[in-house]
Parts: C-alpha cells; structure tokens; sequence
C-alpha cells in the first residue's frame, strides 16, 4: 500500500508539472490577460516539491524496512545489510537516483517559487516554466521506463543485493553530491532560458541566479575532490588523474560552471557579459547532460564495465536534444536582442574576467573535443586513445595564462583601471615568478610542464591574498574571503599537481621478510606477513615499518585481498601523511623464494592537490553565505523603506 | 583491479549503476609475472624514460587505464617488453610505433598528427585563433 | 536581426547528437583489432608447450600451407568453449596451430585431455612476447597465416560454430 502511495505522489507531482508548465507559459506570452495564471504556478511549484519529497522519503522507508514485495528493493538490497547502507541503497540504482534526480529538482523549483521576488513576474513564471518542462522530461522517465515502486509478486524471499564490494560509504554518498551540483546547473539553465524568453538579463537576474550557480559548483567541487582522492587511494597505483572520459564529464560541467560563476558576477555587478551569462547558463547544464549520457549509454567507456540499455541511453539522448537543442535554438534567435550590455577597458575587473571566461571555454572545449573524438573516429571504425599526453599540454596552453591573469585580476577595479596604481603588485608577483622559475630549472632539473606549474602555484599563492592588503580583514565582505581562499585553493592544489608530477619517487621491490628497502627519505622493512580475515575475504596483510630520514618508525598494513563472492583480488593500499608529502605502500603477489612485491611511492606535497581542492569548494561556501546573507539583508531594508513610505504617506 | 575501476569510475558519475561488480570474474593465469613487470631497471635514467613511455600505452584488456596503472598480467608483459627494449637501448617513440604497427593508433594515449588525428590539433588551434578574435573584439577594438 | 555566430553552439550541438544517435543505433565493435593484416608474422621460436607437440617458430608458418594460428590459454574459459569447432575445423582439413599463452605444460596437457587436441604445435609463449608481437590483445583470437607467412585475417574472441565456414573459407583464400 504504501509503495502505490509513493507512486501516487509521483504521478500527481507530474500532474502539477504539467500545470506549471502550461500556466506558467501562457503567463509568459499572455501576461496582460492572464495575470490570475500566476497564482496558480508558485503554489503548484512548491506543491510538486512536497509531493516528490514525500515519494522519495515512501522509497527510502521501503529500503529502510526491505520490503521485498517492491521489485527494486528485492533486487537492489538485502535484509543483512548494515542500516546506512540500506538507507545508501535507496539511491544507489537507476530508478532510485533518477527519483532522487527529480525531488531535488522539484524541491529547488519549490524554493525558488516560495523565495525569489526579485524578478519581473514574468521571468519567474517562464523560469518556472522552464523548470517544469526541464522536470517532465525526467517525470517521462521514471513513470514510463523506471518505475521505481513497481512491486514484484509474490514477495521475494530474500534481497539479492548484499555485495560487501558495494557497501563503501564513497560509493554511497559520491554520486548524489554530484548530482545536487547537475541539478544546481539546471536551475540556472531554467533562470537562463526564462531570462531569454522574456529578454530581461539584468543585474538582478544574475543575482537570482548566482546563489544556484554558486551551489552546484562547490557541490562539483567536492565531488571531484573528492572523487580524485577516492581514485588515488582506491586503484593502488598513485594515480589521481587519468583523463578517463568519465571523469571528463564531471570535470567538463565544473570548467563550465567556473565560467558561468564568474561571468555572472560581472552581470550582477556590472550589467555587462549578457548574452554570454546566459549561453554559460545553458553550456554548463548540456554539459551535465553530456556527461551524464556519455557515462550512462557506454557509448564511450567500454561496454563490459557498465550494464548499459540502450533504452535509457536513447532516452537521455531525446531528453538532451529536446532541453539543450531547445534552448540553443531559442538562443540564437533571441541572442541577437539581448544587447551585450555595460562597457568596460581591457585594463579592469570585468577585462580580466572575460579573459578568463574565454580561456575556461577553450579548455573546456579541449576536453570536450579530446573526449568525444574517439566516438567520432569509431562512427568511421578507426579506434584511437586520447590521454595525458594530449590533455596536459593542450589544456596548459590556454590554462597557464588564465592562471596569470586570475592572479592579477582581483586587485583590478571594476570598469576602469590603470596598470600603474597596481604596479608594485605586478613587479612583486613577476619577480617572485621569474626567481622561483630560475630556481627550479637551475636546482630541480624537472620536465616544462611541473616547472612552469610551481611558478604559477607560487605567483597564484602570493597575488591571491593580495586584495587582502590594507584591508581592515573584520570588515572585508564574506563574499572577498571566500574569492581569495578559493583563490588560493587553486594555487595550492596546483603547486600539488606539479610538485606530486616532478618529484613522485617509486620504488618496486621484491623483498623477503626481514629486509629492507629505500623509497626517497623512506626506510621500509618488511616485518612480517599475516594472513587476515573479513565478512568476505580473506587477506595477506604486510605489515611494515617505515622511518622517516632514520626516524621512529610507523607501522602500516597494506593488504592483498581476495574476495570470492564475486572472486576478485583488490590492493588495499596504506598511506602515512606528513606535513609534506605521503608515502604510499602496496603489498603485490607473492615472487618466489620468500619474497614478497612491494610498490612504494614517496609522493611529496600530493595531500596540497585535494587540500587546495576543499579550499576552492570552501570559499564557494563562504561566498555562498556571504552573498545570501547580503541579499536577504538588503530584501529587509527594501521592506522597511516601503513600510516608512506607506506609514509616511499615511 | 580492472572491476574496482570501473566502480569507482562509474561512481564519479551520477546515475551510477552498480552492475559491473557483478560480472562474473575473468579468468586470469597464476603464472609468475614477466620479468620486468614489477621490477625496475636499474638506471634510474632509462627507468624514468620507460615509466614515461609506459604512462602513456593504453591497457587493452582494461577499459581506460595505461599500462603503467594496471595489474592485468597483459599490461605487465607489455612493461616488460617495455622495460626491456628500453634496456636494450631502443628509443621510447620507437617502442610507441612498434606497438602502433600492432594495434593501431588505439595503444598509444599520445595522439600524433596524422590523417585520422588532426582535428584533435586543428580544434585548439581553431579555439586559439577564436579566443583571440574574442579578446580583440571585447577589449582591444573598442575600447570603452 | 540575427547573427550567423549565434547559430554555431547549435550547430555544433547538432553534429553532437548526431554521431552519438548514429552510434547509438549501429551494434558496438569493442574489439582492438590487429594492425599487422597483410604482414608477414615477425619472427619467433617458440619451444613446445606439451610433451607430444612440438613447438612452433616461424619458419613452421612459411612452409608453403596455409594455416590457422590459434591464440588460446588453459586458464581461459572462451578457449574450451571454442573446442569443439576447433576440431570440427581439423576434421575439415585445417592446420591448427597453437600458442599458449601464459601457460604450464601440466595444465595445457590437462586441458587438451579433456577438450581434445585440434593442434599440430603448440609454442610456449610465457611473455606474451608472440601475442603482441602479432597484435593480439586476448585469447583466444585465431589468425589465418597463409604459406609464406602472411597474417590474412583475425578472428577475435571463441569460434562460435556458425564461424566456423567463414574460417575455412579464408583459409581456402589462402592458398591463392
């Protein structure tokens, strides 16, 4: 009874998308005869949030109690499994995510329908519109192909989803971070197309939009952070980037969004970038999409790795053509209306920022390119393999003075400046560049690209506190701390990268128990091998001890495990973290006469590239913050203005 | 390995489906490794070019992975080869088109301009000249 | 008025969904195929793999008949499954010869007991070193060699029985 009630609220949650749509449309293009329309599609919004809401929460009970009369849990969980993992499960499957898709598309509709009063009414109810086809789409889906509560008779008797394998907290909570960021992009692709629609990008548009754009890219943020670190760990080989088409399509819809939250700033402050603003707003949800299709058709990554149905492959394709390809056409024959806006210098904020707008969109269109060219060629059966050594390169050419530029750019002043007044800075930061460039070519001896890096990360470091200078710090806006950490969490990850690219030393030893061996400042010894049990495996555990330049030594246990429901052998690696760098052990195969294969990293500086991560998505935050609390402060003062002006005409 | 990188791939993206951990398992052989599959060469010159080169050779067996992040034992016989070849003194871009001659353009992860390739190279060019014409129409033609 | 530059992300958009609809529709070809169609095989010395075959090197391919070079391994499921049209293509007429692939005598000869033994020789490849050395990314694949040496087609994957024409039919090409 209760799976049909779930259902029930999903199919009327589509009931009143399809209200909002249409109101909200009329309204659009009717506004002077249809002005009642209006009230119908806010109500109708906030409705559909608490309905979806309430069909995910009926799902997550269902996982919560294994009902296994409901077919998704019975093949998706098991009665065994640990609570927050059976909570976990409820997303962890295709119906399941898109419904989490779609409620927390329908709540952030609801939230912008309840809140936003900034706006002509007319954009809002042709966002609102916009968000409720956008919505539909995904409503079609689930009802028609995905029907999560579908219920299987008779009940199963038990669930077939206990795979230890799966029951990995990163596993359980990675996607749907990334998907509060997709579906961040896509309030801002509906705000977009609203804007579009009625011609009006205004300052107070972008400021709408902002809050939503900010959201989705520290959630990306944090999901590619701490996708990457997860990687690293995980694989047993050191890597944390590999250029892999799926973690392309994550970090594509990140360079688009990095893009459209800058741009959006110069139309908030400045009433300048329209046209550019909005076509950001509709990229960076495509490339959402992109990625999403990419990924879920197997049209790229090898068959064998995901179950892919080319149903759903066709169904996200449809959905792509129809929102992106909709809104692209809406855009080029609107576009040319919308006039570009305020006027500003080469030398000044904005000049700066669309420098660096222009330069995310090439590299974006470098990985877009390097990622979809495979699938190009293969439409003529020729097979090629697009990686590092394309993207790194490439992608520097145009990231390498997007760098420079960002660290000059904030001490900038908006409209116009002059190179002058800033001229202390400019030699400062060229200075330190320059005598940091010739000391690691002269002393380090390191390949173009990590050299030019760690310039860059020490200039970037340095000149992205540099606004912070002869400012009272209690005062600086919310918004100013989070630019200059965020600032520096680039620098910092990218002195990372590059110092992690140079100076990596690995050491693959076979040795016997007893022995040691050399990793940089690393003394390893082998001090025994003991053999583990879990719930599903059984390990050979290594147990070695490791001195820091002669030190006391650690005692870490990387692990060889061997599963057998499915069989399969996985490295656990183990890590010891020091302030600058880690050591990075794994225990391989046995290799004859009592010894033993060891892979050991000495990875200086590596921990930098996810610190400066977490400190980018920090300063989102603190922007975020900073920029609600601003607007919500100003929405009181404007109420109390207009309270005094009634009173006083009174 | 192979499966465990798929699963964290696919977690990357969301719509993850959990379904490749559900293969069944690939046979493997129990034979020894190659060599110099899990072992370095000693000159830590020719080590570091081969370790370069291998960075850069695509797994076949793997979905996505170089051969120098893999444990297939298909991958630590290709370092080997790798490895010994570099011992023996050969270049590492000859090395690359042996292996090319082989497999095709499809082994190497380092593209090189050739009839199938060169959009990978005109794209960026293209993309270069348009962020300039961008930048010029924006800030230096008129200047406001 | 309109402007041509604003139609160009559409454009592009279009071309997108149009590849990736085509290649939606069209039956994926996972394979890495061999480079080296047309080639001679380069040269090796394999010794034998089991006591009762001899080895195989290449001077045994260039003996003026025609061959199928068969790609296998003990340990690998596909290649027992391909058994029986194996020896359904002997029985046709075909040469087979083997390289097994990572492999110890005593599970090659164990393997061969119980799915029989299609093979004139079986080279020992415990390095892969063949494998690549002809563009082979898997077992099992099945080469057709023709008398000089020549590589002339790849089969990927286990000879399914409706394969099994086409393999002699390119044997037969051999010859010419």
């Amino acid at each position: 009874m209760i799976a049909e009630l779930g259902l029930a609220a999903l199919w009327l949650a589509a009931a009143l998308a399809v209200l909002q749509l249409v109101f909200g449309t009329i309204f659009t293009f009717k506004s002077a005869e249809k002005a009642e329309f209006s009230q119908i599609v806010r109500p109708a919004a906030a409705m559909q949030g608490v309905l979806c809401a309430l069909s995910f929460l009926i799902l997550t009970w269902l996982f919560a109690r294994t009902d296994l009369s409901v077919k998704l849990v019975a093949m998706n969980s098991h009665s065994m499994k640990p609570m927050i993992f059976k909570i976990a499960g409820t997303w962890g499957n295709h119906e399941g995510s898109m419904l989490l898709w779609v409620t927390v598309m329908a709540m952030a509709g609801a939230l912008i329908a309840l809140i936003e009063r900034r706006l002509p009414e007319r954009t809002m109810m042709a966002t609102l519109a916009a968000q409720a086809f956008v919505g539909l789409g995904f409503y079609a889906f689930l009802l028609f192909s995905s029907n999560p509560f579908e219920r299987l008779d008779p009940p199963a008797l038990e669930g077939m989803g206990l795979n230890p394998l799966l029951q990995d907290i990163g596993l359980a909570f990675h996607p749907p971070t990334l998907y509060f960021g997709y579906v961040g992009l896509s309030v801002a692709f509906s705000f977009a197309v609203g804007a579009l629609l009625t011609r009006q990008v205004t300052p107070d548009f972008a400021r709408a939009m902002r809050p939503w754009v900010l959201g989705a890219w520290i959630f990306l943020t944090v999901g590619i952070t701490a996708g990457s670190y997860w990687a690293y760990y995980e694989l047993g080989w050191g890597g944390w980037w590999f250029w892999d088409p799926v973690e392309n399509a994550s970090l594509m819809p990140w360079l688009a969004a990095t893009a459209l939250l800058h741009s959006v700033s110069v139309l908030a402050a400045r009433d300048a970038l329209r046209a550019w603003t909005i076509m950001l707003g509709v990229v960076a949800f495509s490339m959402s999409m992109v990625g999403t299709f990419l990924v879920r058709s197997g049209i790229l990554t090898s068959v064998h790795a995901f179950a892919v149905d080319p149903e759903r492959g066709s169904f996200l394709l449809a959905l792509l053509a129809i929102y992106i390809g909709g809104a692209l056409l809406v855009f080029a024959v609107r576009a040319g209306s919308v006039t570009e806006g305020e006027r500003f210098s080469l030398v000044s904020r904005e000049g700066a920022l669309v420098v660096n707008n222009v330069m995310l969109s090439a590299i974006l269109g470098v990985v877009l390119l390097g990622t979809l060219y495979p699938l190009l060629t293969e439409a003529f059966d020729v097979r090629v393999s697009v990686g590092p050594p394309y993207f790194n390169p490439v992608s520097a050419i145009f990231a390498l003075p997007m760098l420079l530029v960002m660290a000059v750019g904030p001490l900038l002043r908006w409209r116009h400046d002059n190179a002058k007044r800033i001229r202390p800075e400019l030699i400062l930061i060229a200075v330190l560049g320059l005598v940091t460039l010739a000391g690691v070519v002269a002393f380090a001896g390191i390949a173009v690209l990590p050299t030019l890096g760690i310039a860059l990360a020490v200039v970037v470091i340095v000149a992205s506190v540099m606004p912070l200078r002869g400012r009272k710090l209690r005062l600086l806006p919310l918004a100013t701390w989070g630019m200059v950490i965020a600032h520096l969490g680039i620098g910092v990850s990218l002195l990372g990268m590059a110092s992690e690219t140079a100076f990596t030393q690995e050491k693959l030893a076979a040795v016997k128990v007893g022995d040691t061996t050399q990793v940089g400042p690393w003394t390893i010894k082998l001090d025994r091998i003991d053999p583990v049990a879990g719930p599903n495996w059984t390990a050979l555990e290594g147990v070695l001890e490791a001195s820091y330049r002669g030190g006391k030594p650690v005692i870490i246990d990387p692990q060889s495990r061997n599963f057998w429901s499915p069989p399969q052998e996985t490295n656990e690696s183990a890590l010891i973290t020091r302030w600058n760098g880690q050591l990075y052990a794994v225990l391989g195969r046995e290799a004859g006469e009592g010894r033993w294969q060891l892979r050991l990293w000495w990875k200086p500086l590596v921990t930098l590239i996810w610190i400066g991560g977490m400190m980018v998505a920090l300063g989102g935050a603190l922007a975020l913050i900073g920029r609600v609390y601003t607007d919500l402060r100003r929405r009181r003062v404007m109420r109390k203005a207009v309270e005094r002006r009634s009173e006083a005409s009174a | 390995m192979i499966r465990k990188l798929s699963a964290i791939v696919l977690a990357l993206v969301l719509l993850a489906h959990l379904a490749p951990l559900a293969q069944p398992a690939m046979a493997q052989d129990d034979l020894p490794p190659a060599p110099y599959a899990y072992r370095q060469l000693d000159d830590p010159a020719q080590e570091a070019k081969a370790q370069a080169l291998m960075e850069t050779l695509r797994c076949l067996k793997c979905q996505s992975q170089s051969i120098a992040d893999s444990d297939a034992s298909m991958a630590g016989d290709m370092r080997s080869e790798v490895r010994q070849r570099i011992a023996a003194g050969e270049s590492p871009e000859a090395i690359r088109r042996w292996l090319m001659d082989r497999y095709g353009d499809y082994v190497s992860y380092k593209p090189e301009v050739s009839e199938t390739t060169w959009p990978l190279f005109a794209g960026p060019l293209i993309l270069l000249l348009i962020a300039a014409a961008v930048l010029w129409r924006r800030l230096g033609g008129k200047r406001g | 008025m309109k402007h041509w530059r604003y139609f160009l992300p559409l454009a592009v958009f279009v071309a997108f969904i149009g590849v990736a609809a085509w290649q939606l529709t069209r039956p994926r070809d996972d394979f890495v195929h061999s480079a080296m169609i047309g080639k001679e095989v380069p040269a090796f010395d394999l010794p034998s793999a089991v006591g009762d075959r001899p080895g195989l090197s290449t001077a045994n391919l260039k003996d003026g008949k025609p061959k199928l070079l068969n790609i296998w391994a003990s340990w690998c499921i596909p290649c027992a499954a391909e058994a029986p049209q194996l020896a359904r293509l002997q029985e046709a007429g075909a040469t087979i010869v083997g390289v097994a692939i990572r492999d110890r005598p005593e599970d090659v000869a164990a393997f061969l007991d119980r799915y029989g033994n299609p093979y004139a020789r079986i080279g020992r490849d415990d390095l892969s070193k063949v494998q690549l050395s002809i563009g082979s990314s898997g077992v099992p694949e099945t080469f057709v060699v023709d008398g000089n040496g020549v590589i002339r087609y790849q089969h990927i994957g286990d000879v399914r029985p409706e394969d099994v024409k086409l393999l002699l039919s390119k044997l037969e090409e051999a010859k010419r």
